[in-house]
């Protein structure tokens, strides 16, 4: 069990910001992070990992790690980061990266066959593309038997395949090792697929804290389908319009009558659903 | 021709390269530790400090000389207190030298190893840290292991600059041959009596061994980086 309460001034994009979170965690679960950027979410597992002075309690396992007059240091926390930009030793080869950490060849080799890295574990690390850097950074993390893995937007920097690929690798060593892990994500897929509980910051307050089902799911009512875009082009054709809607990574055409065409304009952000027949529009702000 | 070149004395050579060789090494070893506290510290009073080592670069040698001469002197606590305790005279002596020198070449040493441990990923330093490792750990075998082209940078730098050093030298040690007669005191000595032949031939061998170290270096910046793959 992982008991956080924590409290820090932030000198946020706009303005002077309170970070301000409770929460408790239960040991084994993988949570996820999520939010706009700016919310905190960075500076909350910076705290964790002891990277940032902050005011509060932070007790993992029974175990003090924060509180009013005691701070562990980072050394003796025993805990897993994965940064976004790799961060691996750039002058040590795959296996000495991890070896650095904790000289347990059998463990660095188990970690390394489970990535299918054990192939080219006397390989510069600076030698490596981004999806192989970030799957040693993951291994070396693991290094430290660490009682929490957090993860910093590990796989946003990937392109979509190695991102699939990763989140499975780290799905394998979630269920192998049981490590308590917080990882923060923009990508909807990735949290309901790794994750178990998702909680959302916004001006480093929680705002929602549930099931990845609970919090995910936007459909409301009668629809079947819906999805938030945006609108980047109105173009008339006869007696229609058609709209040019950027969904997520995906750029589609949807059928407007002249009467929808009249309340939207480019820019806005649309929610695009479906019930039982039709598509139909729905223009929520812009 | 020839004959100048046979009776060549190559002895204020020789001890420019002692002098600079000790000078870097000694250097080398104390301000490592030191560029490390200031590309790290956040503290009110680095500017102070970096404002400090910075100085030699900025004040004119012939008054760095002057302090030094003015603090080793016999007349001096300093002074008077290494000669009496430790028998060490620094004013026209070898030893004086490396001091003086060690205190004129200092930023040339810390300023390229501050901005290469500056350079260094802040992640890659706080993932040692979270693997469970010291300060010193991790400077010991992360920090000065990735910043090779600028350890390579400021020695040779350092090295150059002292071999280059004049004011400071002839104002703490003077001319004694074989004792502080470097190879600049000798050109200036040499232009001085008009022996145009020997400053000529002094000033191109410095000329071209100052060439070739500063080539060196670039090619083997320009090698590991490509070796790093950042091309």
């Amino acid at each position: 069990m992982i008991e956080i309460d924590i409290h820090k001034q932030l000198n946020g994009s706009d303005g002077l910001m309170d970070l301000d979170i409770s929460m408790s965690i239960e040991s084994g679960s993988f949570i996820a992070i999520t939010g706009k950027s700016g919310s905190g979410k960075s500076t909350l597992l910076r705290i964790l990992a002891g990277l940032t002075k902050a005011s509060g309690k932070i007790v993992v396992d029974n175990e003090v790690w924060m509180d009013t007059n005691y701070t562990k240091d980072i050394q003796s926390r025993q805990i897993g980061f994965v940064f976004q930009d790799y961060a691996l030793f750039e002058n040590m080869t795959i296996e000495q990266n991890l070896l650095f950490v904790n000289k347990d060849k059998e463990l660095a080799n188990k970690l390394l066959s489970m990535c299918e890295l054990n192939s080219m574990s006397d390989r510069l690390s600076s030698h490596l593309s981004g999806g192989q850097k970030q799957r040693v950074a993951l291994c070396r993390a693991m290094m430290r038997k660490p009682k929490l893995l957090l993860l910093d937007e590990p796989l946003s920097a990937l392109d979509v395949d190695m991102r699939a690929k990763l989140q499975d690798e780290l799905q394998n060593i979630h269920n192998q090792f049981g490590t308590t892990t917080i990882l923060v994500s923009h990508d909807p897929s990735e949290i309901y697929k790794l994750s178990n509980r998702v909680i959302v910051l916004n001006q480093g307050k929680i705002i929602d804290d549930g099931t990845p089902q609970k919090i995910l799911l936007h459909t409301k009512g009668s629809q079947k389908f819906s999805f938030d875009g945006k609108v980047l082009d109105i173009i008339p054709s006869d007696s229609i319009y058609i709209a040019i809607v950027a969904i997520g990574q995906q750029i589609v055409e949807v059928v407007l009558s002249p009467k929808e065409a009249n309340r939207i304009s480019i820019g806005d952000s649309i929610t695009l659903s479906s019930k039982a027949y039709g598509v139909s529009v729905d223009y929520y702000c812009s | 021709m020839i004959e100048t070149l046979l009776h060549l004395e190559w002895e204020p050579f020789l001890l420019s390269f002692k002098l600079a060789l000790i000078t870097a090494i000694i250097l080398f070893v104390i301000s490592l530790p030191l560029a490390w506290y200031l590309a790290r510290s956040q503290s009110r009073f680095k500017p102070i400090l970096e404002a400090i080592t910075a100085l030699p670069i900025v004040l004119p040698p012939s008054v760095l000389g002057f302090y030094l001469l003015w603090a080793f002197s016999a007349n001096s606590y300093l002074g008077e207190f290494l000669k009496s305790h430790f028998d060490i005279t620094l004013t026209f002596s070898f030893a004086g030298l490396i001091l003086a020198s060690c205190i004129y070449s200092l930023p040339f040493m810390i300023q390229p190893l501050q901005a290469g441990f500056e350079g260094l990923n802040p992640h890659m330093i706080e993932s040692s840290f979270i693997a469970g490792k010291s300060k010193f750990q991790t400077l010991l075998f992360v920090a000065i292991p990735n910043i090779k082209p600028s350890l390579l940078m400021a020695f040779i730098v350092t090295f150059a600059h002292t071999v280059g050093e004049f004011g400071v030298v002839l104002m703490v040690g003077g001319s004694i041959p074989g004792e502080t007669k470097v190879a600049s005191v000798a050109i200036y000595e040499q232009v001085e009596v008009m022996d145009y032949t020997n400053a000529h031939i002094y000033s191109l061998v410095m000329l071209l061994i100052s060439f070739s170290v500063l080539l060196v270096v670039y090619i083997f910046n320009h090698r590991y980086k490509n070796k790093l793959g950042f091309r």
